[in-house]
């Protein structure tokens, strides 16, 4: 292979060695390691001054103790779940809003496209913080969903979103729309529409045509959308800390609280350690959709 | 032993026709798309809408298969008025241009899906299944995917899933385009072979005039959402009824001038100063100093180096131009009134004996009944 093919490879590899793999070895070490009254709060640290024999005793007094921590805690395996669950609801409840305005943005006009297209990217401009912090005007109890909704008179009594799951989902839902829309869309943008009108000749009816010709053919979509969605979801920690409440068990936010309030890194970082693994798994499954698709497409 | 009887349902003032078009008209916004159509289409008839891109053939085709409605006018199939009629609830089923194949399902199961959706029981829809990958003899690819297969093959696989429903009347969108010329010519007997095995009517789109003389019972020449003629093949060809329909069907000369009444049916043609006129019948009744246009093809038009004698009309001119197309040649041959006319021969001797060249003076000559003479 010739120099030039090697140092092209070579640049990304560079880049995820620098950006991912070292900082994960810091982490996965401070992981191994005690907690202790001192800056940085962890031993031992690794001194290069002692030589051999200091490498030797720093490897020695490594250990796994932090993760049989996390074992004999229910709060840990229970935020995972409760993560993963919220996670899963919030992917769903985005595929149901999302695959609607995907559709409608395939099948508007050509011309209409690029604008729609820019509608959807456009709420990125602005600071996310911004826009979470304002879904909680919206939703509190004098905000302005629950104001309209008692003018309206559909409720009497102003409901109580903000706080709960629900402002969680809907905090979600809201912030990762875009990374469900644009993946399906891309695969219903592609579709030949006399397919459809192939299926109706056949004898289907609109609604048939579209469960047995649009949903199968924009799958491919459907689940880069879902990974997407449900991959960051799970090690969300500034929407469920500001729109959810106390009762809102997710590991990002046990994962703050570790580090920045008890101050214990070791246990942190076992957590995040372990958070990494589970992810593992569905971002195996996204690349492996990713490279079928591909496949199918030759 | 008796003669087999003809295929002409169109002759017969008994026979009931399978669609019947009835003044209609197709408006999108304020464009015109189809312009005041009748026309009669019979019972296994294979017909032909043919005409160049944007004619009004397609509409004309979706509107059979409900994918358009009629601005004004009836649409009978069966004589019964289709308008209200969804297209999934016709008992018509089309080709699509594109294939339209569903890519995530398997060979088999396109052929399948308008079987599955009558809710047939699963064996009657695998036995019907295997039945027409035998006939489009895709048996072996069943199982493969429509990426997997080759484009002729797609389009035997479109074929047996419009098929599959045994519609009443099979519709056909510039079936063959997609294919080589090779391909195309072996899929047209193809087709023309399935269409008289299932006894279905069809009723294909193309502007590909070879294809249409090729496989149709009658052909319709369209143009600006009107027809302009519908009839036989060959007498689109031998008499055409326009300057359109002659000029759009193969190649042709074409020639004005004034008429001038001779005996019977026959005319003279004044069709250049000094030259004489060209002798030519007509069975219309013209008067005197028509304006007419005289065709006649280039097949019919010999050459020889001596003025014939025993044809009616001779004119000398000078080889401008010769196109080889190896089984025939077309020479353009140039008057001296500066008309350019094309005469073919088939090459049945070898190239390098041919008899005549570039700038050799010739004879171009023809008969009394050879050409015809038009109005517009």
């Amino acid at each position: 292979m010739d120099i030039r093919r090697i140092a092209l490879i070579l640049v990304p590899y560079l880049w995820l060695l620098a950006l991912f793999l070292v900082p994960f070895l810091i982490v996965l070490k401070i992981a191994l390691s005690d907690t202790a009254l001192a800056i940085p709060p962890y031993t031992p640290t690794l001194d290069f001054g002692a030589g051999w024999a200091g490498l030797k005793a720093f490897f020695a007094d490594l250990d796994i103790e932090n993760f049989a921590f996390l074992t004999t805690d229910d709060l840990y395996w229970r935020a995972y779940l409760s993560s993963v669950k919220i996670a899963a609801i919030s992917t769903l409840l985005t595929l149901i809003v999302g695959y609607p305005f995907a559709y409608a943005m395939a099948r508007a006009d050509e011309t209409w496209r690029p604008t729609l297209l820019m509608l959807v990217i456009l709420p990125f401009w602005t600071s996310f913080l911004i826009r979470v912090y304002s879904w909680m005007g919206i939703l509190s109890q004098e905000g302005y969903l629950n104001q309209l909704l008692l003018w309206t008179g559909l409720i009497s009594e102003p409901l109580t979103i903000l706080n709960t799951n629900w402002a969680v989902y809907i905090g979600i839902v809201y912030t990762y729309l875009p990374f469900m829309v644009l993946p399906i869309y891309a695969t219903l943008e592609r579709m030949d529409v006399s397919l459809l009108e192939a299926a109706e000749d056949l004898g289907c009816s609109k609604i048939s045509a579209f469960w047995l010709i649009t949903v199968p053919l924009s799958k491919a979509g459907i689940i880069a959308g879902s990974f997407l969605v449900f991959i960051p979801t799970i090690g969300e920690f500034v929407i469920p800390s500001l729109l959810g409440g106390s009762r809102t068990l997710m590991i990002g936010k046990v994962l703050w609280e570790e580090f920045f309030s008890n101050r214990d890194w070791p246990v942190a970082s076992a957590v995040a350690v372990i958070l990494l693994l589970i992810l593992v798994i569905p971002i195996i499954l996204f690349q492996r959709n990713e490279q079928k698709q591909r496949e199918a497409e030759g | 032993m008796t003669a087999p009887v003809e295929f002409a349902p169109w002759a017969d003032p008994d026979a009931e026709p399978l669609i019947r078009f009835q003044g209609v008209t197709k408006r999108f916004g304020t464009f015109t798309a189809i312009d005041d159509i009748d026309l009669d289409i019979y019972p296994r008839e294979f017909f032909a809408l043919l005409g160049p891109s944007g004619c009004g053939k397609t509409t004309l085709m979706r509107m059979l298969a409900g994918f358009e409605t009629p601005s004004e006018g009836r649409i009978r199939l069966d004589g019964k008025d289709i308008a209200a009629v969804p297209p999934n609830k016709r008992a018509t089923n089309m080709m699509f241009q594109s294939y339209a194949l569903f890519p995530h399902l398997s060979v088999a199961d396109n052929i399948a899906f308008g079987l599955r959706r009558d809710k047939l029981p699963k064996d009657a829809i695998r036995a019907r299944t295997d039945e027409m990958l035998a006939l489009v003899q895709l048996g072996p690819f069943a199982a493969r995917k429509p990426h997997q297969i080759s484009g002729g093959q797609r389009q035997r696989v479109a074929l047996a899933r419009a098929l599959a429903k045994a519609p009443k009347l099979l519709l056909l969108d510039e079936p063959l385009g997609a294919l080589d010329r090779k391909l195309r010519e072996e899929t047209q007997f193809e087709l023309m072979d399935i269409q008289e095995k299932t006894g279905t009517t069809f009723v294909i789109v193309t502007h590909d005039q070879e294809e249409a003389m090729t496989v149709a019972s009658r052909v319709a020449v369209m143009d600006h959402g009107k027809l302009i003629q519908v009839a036989t093949p060959d007498s689109i060809y031998e008499t055409p009824n326009s300057t359109y329909v002659a000029d759009f069907i193969g190649d042709v000369n074409i020639i004005q001038g004034a008429v001038t009444p001779e005996d019977g049916d026959r005319y003279s043609i004044h069709w250049a100063e000094g030259e004489a006129p060209i002798t030519a019948t007509c069975a219309d009744k013209l008067e005197i100093g028509t304006r007419v246009f005289f065709a006649i093809r280039p097949e019919k038009v010999a050459i020889s180096t001596e003025r014939p004698v025993d044809r009616g009309n001779a004119v000398r001119g000078r080889v401008l131009d010769i196109a080889y197309l190896g089984n025939i040649s077309t020479y353009h041959v140039e008057l001296p009134t500066g008309h350019v006319i094309k005469a073919q021969t088939a090459n049945t001797r070898r190239i390098a004996r041919r008899d005549y060249t570039w700038e050799d003076q010739l004879w171009l000559s023809w008969t009394d009944t050879a050409g015809v003479v038009l109005t517009r």
